[in-house]
This record gives C-alpha cells, sequence and structure tokens, in this order.
C-alpha cells in the first residue's frame, strides 16, 4: 500500500434500479459464496473420493468372498453393500459443508457483512438453504450413481451384480449341506430366486441420494440454530451415529418400537434392494424417508426462526 | 438521512444504548463520539437492522432498513473491517455483495481500483493486512454507491498513512454530497474530519451539535497575553471584571475577555504587549470534560490524579 490513492478518483455512476433486491440477486450471491471457497471443494470431492472409494473397496472384498464361498451368494444386495460408506460416512462429510454453510458466516463475521447488504433474512435463508440442496443433491446423485456403477463392476465377475436395465436374480436361500473341508467353506445348496427389479435398484440409488441430501439439510438447520461449526457438527454426530448406537444397546423391544422415529434409519431401508433385506421394525422406504424429511423441514423452520428473529 | 428516535438496546441486564435520540443530516461528515462501551457499534448495528432494538425506532430515508429496495444502493457500512470470509479472495467476496443488490459485475473492479487492490484482488483475504482489510471493507461500502456511508472506528489500528487515506475519503465522500457517519473514540481524529459531532456516553446523548458550537461550548477558551508590566496589566484586567491569572514564564492567563478586549484595554493604559493569543481548548479537552462521568471502564491513575482513559490516546 504504497501510494495515497483516493479523493481525485471518482466511480461511474451506476446504472438506475427498478424493483427491488429480492431472491435472484440473493441466490446468485449464496452459489458465488459457495463456489469461491475451498471447503466447498474439499467436502465434495472427500464426498466422492471415500462414498466411490471405499464403496469400490468394499465390493472388490464382496467379490471374493462370493467366489470363494457361494453360500453368500443368497440374498445378496449388490446395491445395498455399494451404496453404504456413501450413506454411512458420506452423509457426514456432506453433513459437514451444510453446517459450514452456515456456521462459517458466523464464525468469520460475513454474516454482519452479508446481513447489511441484503437485511431481508428470510430471503438469505432461503437462498442459501436453496443453493446447497441443489449443489448437494446434484453431487450425491452423482455419487450415488458412480458408488453404484464401480461397486457393480467390482462384483461383475460373480453375476450377483446389480443392474439398472434388467432385472437380476439372485438364490434366495443357502441350504447348510455339510462342513467344508480345511479351510474351505462349508458346503451349501442354493435354493429359489429373488428377483431384484431394476425399478427397485433405480429407487434405491435415487433414494439413496435423497437421504444424504436430507441428512446435508439436518446439518443446515443446526447450524442455524447453534451458529458454531464445532457444536453443530457434534450435534449431527450425535444425531445420526451416536443416538442410532444408544438405541442399539437398548432391550429389543423397545428397541424395536422407537428405532424407526429416527432420522437415520431411512438410509438402511431406501438402500435396500432384495425383497425382505430390510429390518421388519422400520417402514418400508419412502414412509421412513419421510421421518428423516420431517427432521430435516423442521429443524429448517426452527433455523429460518431462529436466523431471522437474533441478534446477528 | 438517518433518523434515530427513541433507541433502546439491552444486552441482559446491561443497557447498551438508552433512548437515545438524534439525525444525520445529509453532504457532511457526522462525527459519532464516545468513550469505548458507550454504545457507538450498538446503534449503528440497530441503524443497520443486525441487532433489533428493544424500544424505539431507525429509519433511513423515512424507511427502516430491512425495506429498502437495494440497501447497498442507500447505505454503505463498515462495521468491522475483519468481517469477512477470509477464504475467498477480494474479488468473490465483493461479487457476492454486489450479486445481492444486483449491481453490474465490472463494479468489482471499479470499487477495487478505486482503493488500490487491483493487484491482489485475487489473493484471499485472510493473508491481508489490517489495512488491507480496511480498504476491502471500504471497497463494498462504495459497490452500490449509497448516499449514506457509515463507518465504524475506521482508523482504528491504522499506520499514520492509513489514517489519512481514509480521513481523505471520507472528506471526498462527504463533498460529493453524501451523508458520512462515522464513529471514534479519538476526538483528534474528529477534529479534522467532522462537520457535526453526536457525543454519547454509556448509551445516553450527550451532544449533538456543530464541532464549532462543540468547542465554543466547553468552558477552557481563554487568552494568553505576556508583557513587561505584568502587575499594571493583571489590575487593570481585574477592574473589567475578567480573571487573570500568572501563567507559566511570566505569561497572564485571561478569562472572560476577548482579544480585541484586550488589546485596547492595553492601548488605552499604555502597556506594551509581546503576545497576545486565543488559546482554545482542544477538542480533546472539551470531549473528557464533557464524558468524564460516563466512561466506563477506567483506570484510576496512582496517586488519585484524574483518571485516564483511552481517550486521549493521540493520532
Amino acid at each position: 500500500m504504497a501510494t495515497i490513492t483516493t479523493s481525485d478518483r471518482r466511480l461511474p455512476a451506476l446504472p438506475p434500479a427498478t424493483g427491488r433486491a429480492g431472491l435472484r440477486g440473493a441466490l446468485a450471491s449464496e452459489f458465488t459464496k459457495l463456489r469461491s471457497v475451498r471447503s466447498t471443494y474439499w467436502a465434495l470431492g472427500a464426498l466422492l473420493i471415500v462414498s466411490i472409494g471405499v464403496g469400490a473397496l468394499v465390493m472388490g472384498g464382496e467379490s471374493g468372498s462370493l467366489t470363494h464361498n457361494p453360500g453368500n451368494k443368497a440374498g445378496f444386495d449388490g446395491t445395498q453393500v455399494s451404496l453404504i460408506p456413501f450413506f454411512e460416512i458420506g452423509q457426514l462429510i456432506i453433513g459437514v459443508l451444510g453446517a459450514l454453510t452456515i456456521t462459517s458466516e458466523y464464525s468469520t463475521g460475513m454474516i454482519r457483512t452479508s446481513l447489511t447488504a441484503m437485511p431481508r433474512r428470510g430471503v438469505v435463508y432461503a437462498a442459501k438453504a436453496i443453493v446447497f440442496t441443489c449443489v448437494t443433491l446434484v453431487f450425491s446423485l452423482i455419487t450415488s450413481f458412480v458408488a453404484f456403477f464401480v461397486g457393480q463392476a467390482m462384483v461383475a465377475s460373480t453375476r450377483e451384480g446389480a443392474s439398472l436395465f434388467g432385472n437380476v436374480k439372485i438364490p434366495a436361500n443357502a441350504i447348510f449341506t455339510g462342513p467344508g473341508g480345511p479351510g474351505s467353506p462349508p458346503k451349501v445348496t442354493l435354493q429359489g430366486i429373488d428377483v431384484i427389479t431394476a425399478s427397485t435398484v433405480l429407487r434405491a440409488v435415487v433414494g439413496t441420494a435423497l437421504f444424504v441430501t436430507l441428512v446435508a439439510l439436518i446439518a443446515f438447520g443446526l447450524g442455524a440454530i447453534i451458529r458454531h461449526t464445532a457444536g453443530a457438527i457434534a450435534t449431527v454426530i450425535g444425531l445420526m451415529f451416536i443416538i442410532p448406537v444408544v438405541i442399539q444397546a437398548l432391550p429389543d423391544n423397545w428397541r424395536q418400537d422407537i428405532m424407526r422415529f429416527f432420522p437415520d434409519a431411512a438410509g438402511r431401508v431406501i438402500s435396500v434392494t432384495v425383497p425382505g433385506g430390510a429390518n421388519p421394525h422400520l417402514w418400508s422406504s419412502w414412509p421412513q424417508m419421510i421421518v428423516t424429511a420431517c427432521y430435516a423441514v423442521g429443524l429448517l423452520a426452527i433455523g429460518a426462526y431462529m436466523f431471522r428473529k437474533r441478534d446477528a | 438521512m438517518i433518523e434515530v428516535r427513541g433507541l433502546t438496546k439491552r444486552y441482559g441486564a446491561k443497557t447498551a444504548v438508552d433512548d437515545l435520540t438524534f439525525g444525520i443530516e445529509p453532504g457532511k461528515v457526522t462525527g459519532f463520539l464516545g468513550p469505548n462501551g458507550a454504545g457507538k457499534t450498538t446503534t449503528m448495528r440497530c441503524i443497520l437492522g443486525l441487532d433489533y432494538p428493544d424500544a424505539g425506532t431507525v429509519a433511513v430515508d423515512g424507511k427502516s432498513y430491512p425495506d429498502l429496495a437495494y440497501p447497498m444502493r442507500e447505505v454503505g457500512a463498515l462495521l468491522d473491517a475483519k468481517a469477512v470470509h477470509g477464504g475467498r479472495s477480494a474479488r468473490n467476496h465483493l461479487l457476492c455483495l454486489a450479486q445481492t443488490n444486483s449491481l453490474p459485475r465490472r463494479r468489482v473492479g471499479e470499487v477495487l481500483e478505486l482503493v488500490g487492490l487491483t493487484e491482489v484482488a485475487g489473493k484471499r483475504s485472510k493473508g491481508f493486512s489490517l489495512g488491507m482489510s480496511q480498504r476491502l471493507g471500504i471497497a463494498a461500502t462504495l459497490l452500490g454507491d449509497p448516499k449514506v456511508l457509515m463507518f465504524d472506528e475506521p482508523v482504528n489500528g491504522l499506520d499514520p498513512e492509513g489514517i489519512l487515506w481514509i480521513r481523505n475519503l471520507m472528506r471526498a465522500l462527504a463533498a460529493e454530497g453524501r451523508t458520512v457517519f462515522v464513529s471514534s473514540h479519538l476526538m483528534s481524529e474528529m477534529e479534522h474530519t467532522a462537520d457535526h459531532l453526536i457525543v454519547i456516553g454509556r448509551g445516553k446523548l450527550i451532544a449533538d451539535c456543530t464541532m464549532s458550537e462543540f468547542i465554543a461550548g466547553s468552558s477552557g477558551a481563554w487568552v494568553r497575553v505576556r508583557t513587561p508590566s505584568v502587575d499594571q496589566l493583571m489590575r487593570a484586567i481585574n477592574a473589567q471584571g475578567a480573571t487573570a491569572a500568572a501563567g507559566e514564564d511570566g505569561s497572564i492567563e485571561v478569562r472572560g475577555m476577548t482579544t480585541e478586549q484586550l488589546g485596547d484595554l492595553a492601548f488605552s493604559e499604555g502597556i506594551r504587549l509581546h503576545e497576545l493569543t486565543t488559546v482554545r481548548a482542544s477538542l480533546e479537552e472539551a470531549f473528557m470534560e464533557l464524558t468524564a462521568s460516563s466512561v466506563e471502564y477506567r483506570a484510576d491513575a496512582p496517586g488519585g490524579q484524574q483518571p485516564s482513559t483511552t481517550i486521549g490516546s493521540g493520532v
């Protein structure tokens, strides 16, 4: 800053304005914000790499297991297995981004600058939520489809992989017929046939992406309520990981009655493609998804209320 | 034009701003003065709708700030130069602000040029010095070509060059017919920039007047006179009903007479004068006097002397 430059220069005049600053400008602004910080690229990159990479590793392991031990073929849900890393780990990664989208404004103080530029807070909040939802949904869908295709490619040699383009038949049951020799698996007879339809697979792949997007919105809402990055992320982890573990430790008759009311359950239901493969104590795929959606909508609404009502 | 009416803001049990009423006139620099913790920042936050007042109203051009059609075209405000996402480049920071008010994209380059940050426009702002951050903040305030500019402690922590830059900028903005509202706890800073003063202490209004009224209103104006005939002059002054006291190094401090009256008196008495000067109380002293009772956090100086505050830490 060597020179003192100011008053001799004047800014050119602005074109006259009509109308009113509104959602359109706020959407453009929020997209600029999201694309102009590194944390967005780190989070989305990590989402893709972890979900697809770990999915491929898991499916690679399954490929060996299916070949070595044909009994495992019965009821093998190639779709769900390929998506588990996405909806178990990926949800957390995108949840961090969801929380950061709003908490980073508070931790840096940017919120005061943002709300001075655009003081209609409902518009700012809506724009932020819309932009984040769209970006998250797009990347979740990409991740889900790529993880699915890569995962199925890993088990292609076993002919047990799921398909989006046709129905796949897998053995329904494995009947134990005798112990294997040293170092070889038990002898089994495969019985019955389960048909995994392409439409079920599509529902699982798309639905899992929707589930992860909803979890990201839960994190966004918690971010708006808590306003601290660490606190918001810890709460997301508590809700999605710790509470399920605590529930698992409860007596069966309690656990079976309450587990369907928590937001994590939908991921384990929507990704199932094998008939009867889901936990019978949970609702079916879309009703269970509505539970997660209720958490997301509820937390977003509370977040919106607090975003508007509290001093910035 | 900013109108503050009966503004009250409490944080828990503490009243930060207490029934504050004032108006800011267009086309001049209005200084907003008060000791640290007097409620200046809170008042500005309430004007901008960042904090919600417990009582009272704030209007910008007759509207509440959130109702302005394009807020950045009306008001450019810089409360805290570090209130930016440090991971974002200067250009993208300004772009995301410009977009909210549908301002043309080229405007970003223009304001960067004006504040001299073009070369570092692509750099992340977390690496910026305070002076550069301040320039970035000022660039943001100018994006919308606003009629009103608000700066909270803009020279805090700046080097003399940065201070001069900001001072010139504020004067230039006011000369263009804009309203400039600038807070400071440094009286000496206002002395060079402000036309009008609003002084607050402990959240309450202490003074709302022009700069010259503020100085004249303080009790400290006096005349210093030097003469070889000290006793004779002092008697003559006392005879006029004014007070004369022996000052340092043989001068006389006179209160209650102007230099004209003193000069005429000396001439009629046939007394030679070697010096005749009006000594105005500095703004600093006037300010200290006004706010002495309203300094919130003070450190008592040893030996029971005048409490020291940060007010006078000069530039």
